[in-house]
């Protein structure tokens, strides 16, 4: 359903929808962003328990709901329009996605249903120092001592590392493809370091390892693994930021309609109208993209890998720009702390680099967009 | 009139078909006979024309034709709108004067709406009509007008009463172009071609049964005229014809084709030409070139989202859900595509988008789509006219304080024309 959602889906989105606003006020959102670990977990266990939240994409036999990237897509949507502080995009959308792609059977039905109950927190462990998520930028090397693995080396920008008790590492094994390991984080060889983030809601921090034991998920072809991993990992970004831009559009738009200059309503002039006319369209086409996305991976489309790119490269644009004019809309109330604007301009600025730029996106389309043009 | 089920109308269709289709008629004759069956135009009433059909089983009787290989009823151009606007506010001399003309497409019809001085703001129409011995008598300027230079008739829009307010003293006529009052001159466009028309009007007559609707009710009539249009846009139709085969029905209908068609062979080229882009980058060698590299991902980005955008207001529209503000925004999509487009094939081009004509490598298309993409931010309604749309009617901000609709049209201020 790449232009539509089903009924069951639009019941999912205004239960969960109704669940955030109650759970995730941006009172919560400046109470939670300002602790270590970032996130309420009385809320997380709400989430996975009573709306099952965590067990979206992960496959039945290993205790998940077995639904599609759409599902989970729509729950990112929702979590990012109410800037929900929690370890559900790190954990759920990376690592768990990373096993469900790269591992065995046995390893899958070992590891996800810990995922699935919410019970695991992980985190994906990919970028070195400024390289980012691109399989080429990975050079840390997984040496094999008798049947296992050990990793020594350091991981930067590792969204919720510092909460996590299993890692999933990114690293090449000794036929230099890229492999994907899984590490206990809480063995004594692990060391973790919070790093200064600017978008407070999404913690993140560097991981060190010093001949840490490792387990190699046993994914065939590990290199398209790891490519499918950020394929689901985009979409879902993409669908987050679509979510963010759509509330910062609805927020501006009420701040301006109530703002009141010159005598009359500053949503009455022309400039304000066409900014506002501007950004519905920008947000409607990320929109667009975004679920056209997320159902091209369902789908098994050939081309999905190119138009997730491409929705993420939408989304990155349509998100700053859109942050950028709440904060003009808002005028100089805009730029203070005790406004609200910020905390989604902080994740929109976030976002646009994180799992790649436009620039890397659009790059990533075109290789892979056939002959789709 | 009972319900039709769809079963039965298609076989009453294949019926009146097998009995009656020749390829080997003339296009004119076969049209009368659509005329008189009722089949030409399904959902036009049954006293004047048509089967009384809902509008929406049409497209059902289009099946069963293309099915055939049938030719229609003339659908092309003003004309329809021409037909909706006299079926609905039309007098019955008009219906008996003007329908049948229509349907055969033996008369063509334009539309004398737009004026120098009013583009965007239609109703501040400043062309007049003067009541004089008994007839209507009017002079002023039109312009942006399709077919003017071989229509028979006009729908016409202009000013009868001076001291109402604006939108209240607009009046609508059928004017008939064949008066030496009429004189048509094709207005140039910056890529060379003359689609369009500007129309000056000098002492041009209308006879009064020849008004439509009462007097100062032009711009409600025009409204719904104006409304036609846009469904008719937004159907998308294709004027092509449907085969190549040599009967002479078929070659008939593609001489009429190609003569409405003939001043639109830019028209493909004023959305930017997205499709050309990575063939054309190929063929000139920079493919590989990262810059243009972003810049046609850029564009292909942004004309994928607007088409995903636009299936989804169908898809909503199709299941019965409320039309969101996914359903709005398409026009003003394609300006910002046919914009990026027109700067990617530039890029693309290099040195050689200097150059026109012969000289473009891409046989013109190139230097055309680069001199034809600023028309889509206009026609139809300019880019800032959907934003106050999209602001005003989907996001509920309020309208600009207007000084032009609590007095007399005369004391609003007005370009100076001519």
């Amino acid at each position: 359903m790449k232009f539509s959602f089903s009924e069951e889906q639009d019941e999912f989105r205004t239960a969960l929808r109704r669940f955030l606003q109650a759970k995730s006020p941006t009172t919560e959102v400046r109470k939670q962003m300002q602790t270590d670990q970032g996130y309420d977990p009385g809320i997380w266990q709400q989430m996975c328990e009573e709306l099952a939240l965590a067990s979206l994409h992960i496959p039945e036999e290993c205790g998940g709901a077995g639904f599609g990237i759409a599902d989970l897509a729509i729950a990112c949507e929702e979590m990012g329009r109410a800037l929900l502080c929690s370890p559900y995009f790190g954990s759920v959308v990376l690592a768990a996605t990373a096993i469900r792609e790269a591992g065995s059977d046995d390893q899958k039905r070992h590891f996800l249903p810990g995922f699935a109950s919410g019970e695991t927190i992980g985190a994906l462990c990919a970028v070195e120092g400024r390289g980012g998520w691109a399989a080429d930028s990975i050079s840390m090397s997984a040496e094999k001592s008798g049947d296992a693995y050990q990793l020594t080396g350091t991981k930067s920008h590792v969204v919720d590392g510092m909460i996590a008790s299993l890692l999933v590492v990114v690293a090449r094994k000794p036929d230099g493809a890229l492999g994907m390991f899984i590490v206990d984080a809480s063995d004594n060889t692990v060391s973790r370091k919070s790093q200064n983030s600017m978008d407070p809601t999404r913690k993140l921090s560097t991981v060190s390892f010093a001949k840490t034991p490792a387990v190699l998920l046993a994914a065939d072809n590990s290199n398209e693994a790891y490519e499918r991993t950020l394929d689901i990992a985009l979409a879902c970004l993409a669908s987050e930021m679509v979510g963010g831009a759509e509330r910062l559009r609805e927020d501006a738009l009420e701040y301006v309609s109530m703002r009141m200059q010159f005598g009359r309503s500053i949503a009455s002039f022309q400039v304000t109208k066409h900014k506002a006319a501007d950004m519905l369209l920008d947000v409607e086409l990320a929109k667009s993209a975004a679920y056209y996305a997320a159902a091209a991976i369902d789908d098994g489309d050939t081309d999905a890998r190119g138009v997730v790119a491409l929705a993420k490269a939408g989304a990155s644009d349509a998100y700053i720009q859109t942050a950028v004019h709440a904060v003009q809309m808002h005028g100089g109330i805009g730029f203070t702390y005790d406004n609200d604007t910020h905390l989604w301009f902080k994740r929109a600025k976030a976002s646009e680099v994180f799992l790649g730029d436009a620039n890397q996106n659009r790059e990533r389309m075109l290789q892979n967009w056939g002959d789709n043009s | 009139m009972t319900e039709i089920t769809e079963n039965e109308l298609r076989s009453q269709v294949r019926e009146y078909l097998e009995a009656n289709w020749d390829p080997n008629r003339g296009l004119a004759e076969w049209r009368e006979m659509l005329a008189e069956s009722g089949w030409g135009m399904p959902h036009w009433p049954k006293d004047w024309l048509g089967r009384g059909l809902p509008l929406g089983m049409t497209a059902i009787v289009d099946e069963e034709f293309n099915k055939f290989g049938a030719v229609g009823a003339a659908k092309m151009g003003i004309r329809v709108l021409a037909a909706a606007t006299i079926l609905e506010h039309g007098t019955d001399l008009q219906k008996e004067k003007y329908l049948k003309g229509i349907m055969t497409g033996t008369e063509t019809w334009c539309q004398l709406f737009s004026e120098p001085g009013s583009g965007s703001d239609l109703a501040g129409a400043a062309t007049r009509a003067d009541f004089k011995d008994g007839k209507w008598v009017i002079n002023g300027q039109k312009v942006w007008t399709t077919s003017a230079h071989h229509a028979d008739y006009a729908l016409l829009l202009a000013r009868t009463d001076w001291d109402a307010v604006k939108h209240k003293g607009l009046s609508y006529f059928i004017l008939d172009m064949h008066q030496p009052a009429v004189q048509v001159h094709q207005l140039k466009q910056m890529n060379g071609h003359a689609s369009f028309n500007q129309v000056f009007i000098t002492d041009a007559v209308v006879e009064a049964s020849m008004q439509v609707g009462e007097l100062g009710e032009g711009w409600k009539i025009a409204t719904t005229t104006l409304m036609h249009e846009r469904r008719g846009a937004d159907s998308a139709r294709r004027y092509e014809s449907g085969t190549d085969r040599p009967e002479r029905i078929y070659e008939e209908e593609r001489q009429e084709i190609a003569t409405v068609m003939a001043p639109y062979t830019w028209y493909p080229q004023r959305t930017g030409r997205v499709d050309l882009l990575v063939e054309r980058a190929k063929a000139m060698g920079v493919w590989d070139d990262p810059d243009i590299r972003q810049d046609i991902a850029k564009t292909l980005t942004i004309a994928k989202s607007a088409e995903w955008t636009a299936r989804r207001a169908r898809a909503a529209s199709q299941a019965g859900k409320p039309q969101g503000p996914e359903g709005s925004i398409g026009k003003l999509a394609a300006s910002i595509v046919a914009r990026s487009a027109n700067l990617t094939h530039t890029k693309i081009a290099g040195p050689n988008a200097m150059l026109t004509g012969d000289e473009d490598e891409a046989g013109g298309v190139v230097a055309e789509i680069l001199v034809s993409t600023p028309a889509i931010s206009i026609a139809g309604g300019t880019d800032e006219i959907q934003r106050n749309i999209i602001s005003e009617r989907i996001l509920k901000m309020p309208k600009e304080n207007r000084t032009d609709t609590d007095r007399p049209f005369r004391d609003v201020p007005r370009n100076q024309v001519g």
